[in-house]
C-alpha cells in the first residue's frame, strides 16, 4: 500500500545576468508566478551565466526566466544554453527572455533553445499561460 | 528517466540526477518512495546540521560562510534552505539563495530551495528524505536552514543531529522567538549580528535561560522519551549532559564562524561518545515509521470512503439524527480492524 499523489508545483528561476541593475522587471514577474502558484526561486542582480547554470540545476527548475535589459543577451544567453546543456538541463528546462530583446536577434536565440520571449507590452496573463502550458513533462 | 538509472545516476555523483531525485521527493512523484528505498543503505555518513531562528536573523548569510568555511577544508557541502509558500496561492518566493554569494560557481555546494506546499505534516517527511538523497550522494556536511516559527520547523530540524538556534541581538525582554518550544531542541544557540548594540545582554539573556533549563526538571532535549531516562537517573544528566553553549558571530563578516563550526564538531564527538547519536537516530527511524503508517492509513480510509460513495450521505444522515459521528468511524473502520485482526492470527 502506498499514498503516491503527487503534489507538482511548477518551479521557477527568475534571473538576473550580467552587468544590469534592472531588477523591477523581474521582481514583477517573480511576485506574479508566486501569485499564480508557482515556486519561485530569484538568482539577485549582477548572476554569471555559470551562477544561472548552477542554481537551475540545483533548484531542478521547470522555468528559466532570464532577464536582460542591457543588450548583452547575444553572448549571455548562449553561455547559459551551453551550460545547461553541459548537465543535461537543457531538454528539459524551458528558458524564456524577458526584456529588451531586438526583433533583429530573435531568430538566433531561439535557435540557441529560447522557447520564447517576452518584450515590453507582453502582460502578465500570457506569460503565465504561457509556462502553464508549456513547463515540461517530466 | 527510469528509477535505476536515476539512482545509479546519483550515487555516480551527477547533480542532475539529484535535484531530479529531490523534485520527485518534494512532488512524492510515482515511485519517489522505492527511489528513497534504494538510497537508505547508501546513507549514515554525513553530518546534519540544522540552522534555525526568526526571520532576518542572518540565517542564510551565516549558512553561507559556513558552506564556504567547509569547503575551504576541502568537505562537500549540501544545503536544503526551508521557505514558507502561500496558504492561499499555493506560491512561493524562495529567497535564500541569493545569500550563497561565497559558494557562487562551486557545484560541491549543492543548494537546493524547498517550500511548504501546503502538507504541513509532509515537509518534515520531505526534508528528511532530501537529507537521504544528499547524504547518499557523498555531501560530507548537510546543512538544513528553516525559519524557526513554530511546531512545523521543530519537526523539520529534527532531522538534524546538531540544532543551532540563530538569535538577533534585542529580541526583546524574553526572548521572544524562544516561546515556541525552541529552547528545547538548540544544541548550540548563535547570537548572530553580534557587533549591534544589544548583543551583550542577549547573550546574558540567554544564560539565564539555559541556567533555568538545567536546574529544572525538565531537563533533556530530546522528547519525551529521551526525558524519562534522564528523570530516572539525574546523576547521569548532571555528568554527559550538554549545556548549549551560546556563542557570538557576525555571519556578515565571518567572526566567530569557525569558533561555530568547532563547536558543533565539540556537539557531534559528544553524540557519539555519550550513546546520544545511536538513540536519536533510532527515535529519527521510529518516527518516520510512524509518520509513513500515519499517512498510509489515511490514504486506506480515504480509498474506502471513496469506495463508499464519499462522506456526504454520511453527513447527511448525521444531520437527520439517524447516526452520529462516532458511529460511521466504527462503521468505516470496523471491516478494515476486521481484516487486520484476521490475518495477524495467521
Amino acid at each position: 500500500m502506498s499514498t503516491e499523489h503527487e503534489q507538482r508545483t511548477i518551479r521557477c528561476l527568475v534571473a538576473k545576468v550580467g552587468l544590469d541593475g534592472h531588477d523591477r522587471g523581474a521582481h514583477v514577474i517573480a511576485r506574479a508566478f508566486r501569485d499564480a502558484g508557482f515556486e519561485v526561486i530569484y538568482s539577485g542582480l549582477h548572476k554569471s551565466p555559470d551562477e544561472i547554470v548552477q542554481a537551475a540545476v540545483q533548484e531542478d527548475v521547470d522555468v528559466l526566466g532570464i532577464s536582460i535589459l542591457s543588450g548583452a543577451h547575444d553572448t549571455l544567453v548562449p553561455k547559459i544554453m551551453a551550460g545547461l546543456e553541459e548537465y543535461d538541463a537543457a531538454d528539459d528546462t524551458l528558458v524564456l527572455l524577458g526584456g529588451i530583446i531586438p526583433e533583429d536577434d530573435r531568430e538566433e536565440l531561439y535557435e540557441a533553445g529560447v522557447a520564447a520571449i517576452f518584450g515590453p507590452g507582453s502582460t502578465m496573463e500570457e506569460t503565465i499561460e504561457f509556462v502553464r502550458e508549456n513547463a515540461p513533462e517530466r | 528517466m527510469s528509477e535505476e538509472t536515476l539512482v545509479d545516476e546519483l550515487l555516480a555523483g551527477k547533480h542532475r540526477a539529484l535535484a531530479r531525485v529531490i523534485t520527485k521527493i518534494e512532488n512524492r512523484s510515482p515511485g519517489y518512495r522505492r527511489l528513497v528505498s534504494q538510497l537508505h543503505e547508501h546513507t549514515g555518513s554525513a553530518e546534519v546540521i540544522g540552522v534555525t531562528g526568526s526571520p532576518g536573523a542572518g540565517k542564510s548569510t551565516l549558512v553561507d560562510k559556513m558552506a564556504a568555511t567547509y569547503r575551504d577544508r576541502g568537505e562537500t557541502v549540501g544545503i536544503i534552505a526551508i521557505d514558507p509558500s502561500s496558504p492561499f496561492s499555493g506560491g512561493a518566493v524562495l529567497g535564500d539563495r541569493i545569500r550563497m554569494a561565497s559558494n557562487v560557481g562551486d557545484m560541491d555546494v549543492f543548494f537546493r530551495s524547498m517550500s511548504a506546499r501546503g502538507s504541513l505534516g509532509g515537509l518534515s517527511t520531505a526534508t528528511a528524505d532530501a537529507v537521504k538523497a544528499l547524504d547518499a550522494f557523498g555531501k560530507d556536511k548537510i546543512i538544513v536552514e528553516t525559519v524557526g516559527a513554530g511546531q512545523n520547523e521543530i519537526e523539520i530540524v529534527k532531522t538534524a543531529d546538531t540544532v543551532a538556534v540563530l538569535v538577533p541581538p534585542g529580541s526583546g525582554d524574553d526572548i521572544q522567538m524562544l516561546k515556541a518550544g525552541i529552547l528545547e531542541i538548540a544544541d548550540i544557540f548563535v547570537v548572530n549580528k553580534a557587533d549591534m548594540d544589544g548583543a551583550d545582554r542577549t547573550v546574558m539573556e540567554l544564560r539565564e535561560m539555559v541556567q533555568m533549563r538545567s536546574d529544572s526538571p525538565m531537563a533533556g532535549h530530546h522528547g519525551a522519551d529521551a526525558m524519562a531516562i534522564d528523570n530516572a537517573d539525574p546523576e547521569r544528566e548532571d555528568e554527559a549532559g550538554w549545556e548549549p553553549p551560546i556563542l557570538e558571530t557576525v555571519a556578515k563578516t565571518g567572526d566567530g564562524v569557525d569558533a561555530f563550526l568547532e563547536t558543533i564538531a565539540e556537539h557531534t564527538a559528544w553524540l557519539a561518545e555519550s550513546g546520544e547519536l545511536e538513540a536519536q537516530t533510532r527515535q529519527r527511524y521510529e518516527a518516520e515509521i510512524k509518520t509513513l503508517l500515519r499517512d498510509d492509513a489515511a490514504a486506506l480510509l480515504e480509498a474506502e470512503i471513496a469506495a463508499r460513495g464519499g462522506l456526504d450521505g454520511y453527513v447527511d444522515r448525521i444531520l437527520t439524527k439517524e447516526t452520529d459521528p462516532y458511529s460511521v468511524a466504527d462503521e468505516l473502520i470496523g471491516p478494515i480492524e476486521a481484516c487486520v485482526a484476521e490475518r495477524r492470527d495467521q
